[in-house]
């Protein structure tokens, strides 16, 4: 676990939920997590591909959904499929856009791939060896769940390289 | 809730913008924003290509335009349409903003960049300085909202 990647991400999350949802946010609980990932709402995935990898997830209840929709919409929205997948989608990509700035401003260079909704029972299936940190944050909206694995590329290289090859 | 004194053209008509952005809430908060400021939304689009379209229909005083979006990136979307009209003012307005992707911008010929979420305070003093179309000028906004424009 390499927090010096992750901690872009926490801080980010923590400024745009405060700023977006005009509220006070908290940090309510921070867990390392090693089994495949549960959902506890609709998630959105967005990977990350280049000299750093991995993997954030953004997760809500449809609940608060509806309600951060209110708040960036200025106006209430009535729940529908549609408007909690925009609000993730919304959510996650203003976290990790700035969270991006930031790692790639220190120098990191990577890809990041368009966010992927779940929201049925089937998808987002966890990897067993992904360490990641699961992290609660409390809005004026509810409660907000962020996955994060992170790690070097570097580092996997050299674990590859380490590794025998079969003849 | 802040109260900004109206950005006006000069000749003292609103500033009609046109907001580009793939996100729905996106959209519907930078139109919040713009009427505060006392603009008029004078089209949407949720694309690059739209928004070239869009941007040669109804001749926008501002184009606020995201970087990340489908079928057409905005940077891209930005240098098509500078290309045609060199006098277009565009703001992009993303959630990355990293100084490669503000250069690249800008060197395309967008005039500012302001990064989401985005602040009403910060957008309408970057407003302010691209209206005033001379770099070293503040842009002096001549009426409060709400207040009649004789």
């Amino acid at each position: 676990m390499r927090m010096e990647l992750i901690q872009p991400f926490i801080n980010a999350a923590d400024a745009v939920f405060a700023e977006s949802l005009q509220g006070p946010t908290k940090i309510i609980d921070v867990e390392m997590g090693e089994d495949a990932y549960r959902r506890k709402g609709v998630a959105a995935l967005i990977l990350i591909k280049g000299d750093i990898e991995g993997r954030v997830i953004l997760d809500i209840s449809p609940e608060v959904a509806v309600k951060v929709a209110g708040v960036l919409a200025g106006t209430a929205m009535e729940a529908s499929e549609q408007v909690v997948r925009e609000t993730v989608c919304e959510l996650a990509n203003m976290v990790i856009g700035n969270s991006v700035t930031l790692l790639n401003d220190q120098g990191f260079h990577f890809k990041v791939f368009p966010p992927e909704v779940h929201m049925h029972e089937s998808g987002l299936e966890g990897s067993a060896d992904t360490e990641a940190l699961v992290i609660c944050i409390e809005t004026p909206c509810g409660d907000i769940f962020l996955n994060i694995a992170m790690r070097y590329l570097h580092r996997r290289r050299a674990e590859r390289s380490a590794v025998p090859a079969l003849d | 809730m802040k109260q900004f004194a109206a950005l006006l053209r000069k000749d003292n008509q609103s500033v009609r913008y046109l907001v580009v952005d793939d996100s729905v809430f996106a959209r519907k908060n930078l139109i919040k924003m713009i009427e505060m400021f006392g603009g008029e939304l004078a089209g949407e689009a949720g694309d690059g290509l739209t928004a070239i379209a869009e941007f040669n229909r109804i001749k926008p005083d501002i184009v606020l335009m995201d970087i990340t979006m489908p079928q057409m990136e905005g940077i891209e979307a930005v240098e098509r349409i500078v290309r045609q009209h060199s006098d277009a003012r565009i703001v992009m307005v993303s959630s990355v903003g990293y100084q490669e992707n503000i250069l690249a911008a800008l060197q395309k010929g967008a005039k500012h960049f302001v990064q989401k979420p985005v602040k009403p305070e910060v957008l309408y003093e970057i407003l302010r300085y691209v209206l005033s179309d001379d770099p070293n000028a503040t842009g002096a906004p001549t009426a409060l909202v709400g207040e009649s424009r004789s």
